[in-house]
């Protein structure tokens, strides 16, 4: 048994981690955009960090439940409502079959990550179940009628006879895990074509997210930075928060689908601590840049691995002693 | 021991290191950067997701978060470092790899080569002749990039580069065959584009139902074969 979809969102796909070892065949590496959110709504239901689980953007589908089912939102809150009543995000929630699951409006973040325990059943593409948008492959698009299916059969007797749906008794706290204020890069290969004026207003001035961005990149708006004169750059790889700058002197930010490889300027790179962060962040939204090395950058991963692995056992324990009691 | 061109590393990202051998296209620049790539293909580095070949530079991407909790206390960057700065010492990087011929059959017809005539009359040489110029050299496929399976090639004949459009056009179907500069490339799938569109070929470049879904690889040889339009659509539909 499963879950339909009855009304369909803006764009909603089962990612995972994301596909790795095909990028000399410009096979780009996808998956979810927020990985922190994935982890945490894994978490919840007890999965492997990495299990495939619902990317949904606002206005998100609407989700009737064909079969009772753990599941968990992480990520944005969209105010997610069972038949009208409201589901709490960050916890894991038994929800009663026949429940018509809905979106009332954005109140923080700009992707919500819905988990089922086991994870969700999709198409397999060169060992990932990332949809790959380009070229239609892996994955799966949730359109309207969409069927998905849990990977597990669901656990059974998590609700009485009366409730609509049950929270489960303990929330993931997550706000340590995002960062506030100024986002962090490390500096690219390309920094110094930017003249001296421009290194200052990069750091000084706030760039703000355009309508333009998506899951390929998030384009910015802020002052142009200007460049010392340069020979035009032959492509080479591009990363996951890579900023390139384009010429007309505005930053782009390469996000999950990015290309493999690219010719503009690689000014900087967004570390990887903070590309949740900036996930969440929608159009319109600003945020300054602020500069640390890769020893840094290293530094504030592994304490930020440390608090998720953490969140992820304390989860993890809390749901298993929680089976065993029903 | 081999000798070793002079190279550069830079960190691409925090979980990311680019060797490169300078801002050039050249094929014994990519000949490095090839030879390294299937040095490395060959072992198992721990905590590596992907290897970038690019014209001439290769990048190592790598899954820092697990690398460092295994690694507190080191600098996993360092660690990459050493291994690729081994690694680099240990190939024999002046030695081509062993490269795939493939040959691409083209239709040239002017039905399915929109920019085709006006090339000619920039050139000042004749339909007939462009196309003799660029069935007659064969083309190293440097790296894949754009697009899945999108590869560029060189070095196109002096007598037919041309810069790339200066409005791209939002459509250009998959299999169309283009030149931009001294590149010649095949688009895997529809897509925008701007490259000058010479011709078409009948093959997928690009199909996820295949095992191995790219036709070409890094490396790879290629030779255009001129057909007829009627060969083109009966190897279309085969």
């Amino acid at each position: 048994m499963s879950i339909q979809v009855i009304k369909a969102g803006i764009l909603d796909t089962v990612q995972d981690a994301g596909r790795y070892g095909y990028q000399q065949l410009g096979i780009n590496p996808g998956g979810v955009m927020d990985r922190t959110a994935m982890r945490i709504a894994n978490a919840l239901v007890g999965n492997e960090a990495k299990a495939p689980v619902i990317e949904m953007h606002f206005p998100a589908a609407e989700i009737l439940f064909e079969e009772t089912m753990l599941v968990a939102l992480s990520g944005a809150d969209f105010s997610p409502r069972i038949n009208g009543e409201a589901m709490p995000v960050h916890k894991p929630v038994c929800v009663r079959k026949g429940s018509l699951l809905t979106f009332g409006k954005q109140i923080t973040g700009a992707r919500t990550y819905f988990a089922v325990k086991g994870g969700w059943k999709a198409d397999q593409w060169l060992q990932s179940y990332s949809t790959h948008l380009t070229v239609k492959a892996g994955g799966r698009t949730l359109g309207r009628t969409t069927r998905l299916f849990p990977q597990q059969a669901q656990p059974y007797g998590l609700l009485n006879q009366e409730t609509l749906f049950e929270a489960l008794p303990w929330q993931a706290s997550v706000t340590g895990l995002y960062k506030e204020g100024s986002l962090r890069m490390i500096q690219g290969h390309e920094f110094d074509t930017l003249t001296q004026a421009a290194k200052e207003t990069l750091f000084s001035s706030g760039f703000t997210i355009s309508r333009d961005s998506n899951r390929m990149g998030y384009r910015l708006n802020g002052q142009p930075l200007q460049t010392v004169p340069t020979r035009e750059l032959i492509s080479t790889a591009v990363t996951r928060g890579t900023l390139q700058l384009l010429p007309d002197g505005q930053l782009i930010v390469l996000m999950a689908d990015h290309q493999t490889t690219g010719g503009y300027p690689r000014v900087g790179h967004l570390i990887s601590a903070d590309m949740a962060s900036l996930a969440q962040k929608n159009a319109g939204e600003q945020f300054s840049l602020s500069v640390v090395t890769v020893q840094e950058a290293e530094n504030i991963l592994l304490r930020q691995e440390m608090d998720l692995q953490q969140l992820q056992n304390a989860c993890n324990f809390r749901l298993a002693q929680y089976l065993l009691g029903v | 021991m081999s000798s070793t061109p002079a190279y550069q590393l830079y960190p691409c990202g925090d979980h990311a290191i680019t060797i490169t051998w300078g801002n050039t296209i050249t094929e014994e620049a990519n000949q490095q950067v090839m030879a390294l790539y299937h040095y490395l293909c060959d072992r198992k580095i721990t905590g590596l997701l992907d290897l970038v070949p690019a014209y001439s530079s290769l990048t190592l991407v790598y899954d820092l978060a697990a690398l460092i909790k295994k690694n507190p206390g080191r600098s996993v960057y360092g660690m990459m470092e050493s291994q690729l700065q081994e690694a680099v010492g240990s190939v024999a990087l002046d030695r081509d790899t062993v490269r795939n011929r493939v040959n691409i059959p083209v239709c040239y017809d002017l039905s399915l080569a929109p920019d085709l005539v006006a090339l000619s009359e920039q050139h000042r040489i004749s339909v007939e002749e462009v196309i003799q110029i660029h069935t007659s050299s064969t083309y190293r496929v440097y790296m894949i990039g754009f697009l899945p399976g999108f590869a560029y090639m060189g070095s196109v004949d002096e007598r037919i580069r041309t810069a790339r459009k200066t409005s791209p056009r939002t459509i250009v179907p998959a299999g169309s065959v283009g030149i931009a500069g001294e590149q010649t490339g095949i688009y895997p799938l529809d897509s925008p584009g701007g490259w000058q569109l010479v011709g078409q070929t009948p093959l997928r470049l690009f199909d996820v139902t295949r095992a191995a879904p790219c036709l070409l690889q890094p490396g790879d040889e290629v030779q255009f074969c001129p057909i007829t339009l009627t060969e083109f659509y009966k190897l279309k539909e085969a």
